[in-house]
């Protein structure tokens, strides 16, 4: 073999630019930079679209507790019959369930004041036979007695109506299913659409890759070699991009948590957090968050690998 | 170490574009592969490289029959095979020293293990002083002994060489001729596919391969 050392090399110093820092796919590239905005986009939109699923889900799934959790006891006016007795009456038989904590009995003004938003204010409700009402809480941790709760009212009170609000929870299930589902599947298409452009602005980016797999390949690198420096360089692009789409996302309902503490103080604040709850990710938002985004990056680094292996069997 | 016996090649349904195919590549021997353009010189040197697959006939390499081995042995041969691309196939975003040191790299040798022998092979070829430059900044010529730099850095037992001189003038091809010469007198089999007669009639002691209308005529 030829003498290589027949001349001495150069002062060894010239040659610290450090070899294995450079990394044989090309760290800056124009295609590799759209790639990662095109990720952080699109790990935003699935980001924002999970979070409003689980602040839903959330939401539905307090409205049915608050509602079920409350019963009403109707008592309507009949002539001979003392409706403030008949109140006291029921609280009483009530503290004998230890599963119902709490009971409120509302007074003839408070049932009146109810009426006011339709029949409007300052009217002489006295002649009307306005049905007083009793507000009563359910302790979860308890079983109930509903069929004796009834007993016991039918028995004492002939007047008394209990409503368990076993329609309305009917109704509020079936909104808040369609809800929840609604909320999935546009988050399934969102997650298909991150899929897909991922997957395309991938394979884009790979376009100008071709060159460096064959010249790695005909230098003698193993195909798991080359498949590998692509795919840490490719894991690294969507991890960036996902933290950048994730992060805005986690970063959005925070700030829109804390306007929306401020809006509780109106009437509309109130319905909207009625509605989709405290803009509040929680734990389980941000991990759905985090997962988001690894899940891209890992999507990101796979294609790559699955395209260099492709490109590599045209070489075998 | 290498050996063809009734080779054919054809793409598809076509018809055959190299046939009949006979010849032995001998261990330190050189020889120059030519013929007119689109004779097939590089689909033979890339058959030779076992990067194309004979349609018929038996290529054997370093005593392998080529249609047995598997992916892992195909590389292993492959790494004995210097191969000096007509295009070179630098990495653009590689300095001159990352380029020729790349076939170590990818072994998973550490960067201070290699570094005197790439010395070496730079100030060898000439780029001593071009060791941080990238391939945009290189001459043809540079570029071209960086490849031939590149392909024998692994010492390999025998070098293809595809159109070596055809990007550089008469006086850089007579000194790239005499780097491979030199090569040729350390122990390595040459084959440089060429279609310069200039350059063939400067090593009269060459063998010439002669690609023709699909056929080989070798002249010894």
């Amino acid at each position: 073999m030829v003498n290589f050392l027949a001349r001495r090399p150069r002062n060894d110093e010239e040659t610290q630019e450090s070899f294995t820092d450079t990394p044989l796919v090309p760290a800056a590239s124009v295609a590799g930079a759209a790639l990662s905005v095109v990720i952080a986009i699109m790990t935003f939109l699935a980001a924002l679209t999970a979070s409003f699923a689980l602040l839903l889900t959330q939401a539905s799934h307090d409205w049915r507790g608050q509602v079920g959790a409350e019963m009403t006891i109707q008592i309507m006016p009949r002539p001979g019959r003392d409706l403030d007795a008949d109140s006291r009456k029921v609280v009483e038989i009530i503290a004998n369930f230890p599963a119902l904590r709490e009971a409120r009995a509302l007074s003839k003004a408070q049932s009146e004041d109810l009426l006011a938003p339709w029949l409007g204010a300052g009217l002489d409700l006295s002649q009307l036979p306005v049905p007083r009402l009793i507000s009563v809480k359910r302790d979860d941790s308890k079983k109930l007695d509903e069929i004796g709760l009834r007993t016991a009212l039918d028995a004492a009170l002939p007047n008394a109506n209990l409503d368990n609000h076993g329609a309305w929870m009917q109704r509020l299930s079936t909104m808040a299913d369609v809800v929840v589902a609604s909320a999935l599947g546009v988050f399934a298409l969102v997650l298909t659409a991150m899929g897909l452009a991922v997957g395309f602005a991938t394979r884009g980016a790979m376009a100008g890759a071709k060159d460096i797999i064959q010249a790695l390949h005909y230098v003698g690198a193993a195909d798991s070699f080359i498949a590998g420096e692509f795919q840490r360089h490719f894991l690294r692009l969507g991890l960036r991009g996902g933290a950048i789409g994730g992060g805005a996302a986690a970063v959005l309902f925070f700030a829109l948590g804390a306007l929306s503490r401020h809006w509780t103080t109106s009437a509309g604040g109130e319905q909207a957090e009625a509605m989709f709850g405290a803009f509040t990710l929680g734990w389980g938002g941000l991990a759905a968050i985090a997962a988001l985004s690894l899940g891209v990056a890992g999507l990101t680094g796979l294609t790559s690998r699955i395209i260099v292996h492709r490109s590599l069997r045209q070489l075998h | 170490m290498v050996r063809f016996e009734n080779v054919g090649l054809r793409y598809g349904m076509g018809a055959e574009i190299l046939r009949d195919l006979s010849f032995v590549i001998a261990p330190q021997s050189f020889q120059f592969l030519t013929g007119p353009s689109g004779a097939g010189k590089t689909t033979l040197l890339r058959l030779i490289l076992l990067a194309l697959r004979p349609t018929r006939g038996l290529i054997t390499l370093f005593g392998e029959d080529s249609a047995t081995l598997d992916k892992s042995a195909l590389m292993a041969l492959r790494r004995k095979v210097g191969v000096v691309f007509q295009d070179f196939r630098l990495l653009d975003h590689l300095t001159t020293y990352q380029n020729v040191a790349l076939p170590l790299r990818v072994l998973g040798k550490e960067e201070p293990s290699y570094r005197a022998e790439v010395l070496e092979l730079l100030e060898w070829v000439g780029l001593g002083q071009r060791l941080h430059a990238h391939p945009q900044v290189l001459s043809g010529g540079e570029k071209q002994r960086a490849a031939i730099a590149r392909a024998l850095i692994m010492r390999p037992e025998l070098l293809l060489a595809d159109e070596p001189t055809g990007n550089v003038d008469p006086v850089m091809a007579r000194r790239l001729l005499r780097l491979f010469q030199e090569l040729h007198k350390s122990g390595t089999s040459v084959v440089i596919a060429t279609h310069d007669l200039n350059l063939m009639d400067q090593f009269d002691g060459a063998r010439r391969l002669v690609l023709g209308d699909g056929r080989l005529h070798i002249y010894d």
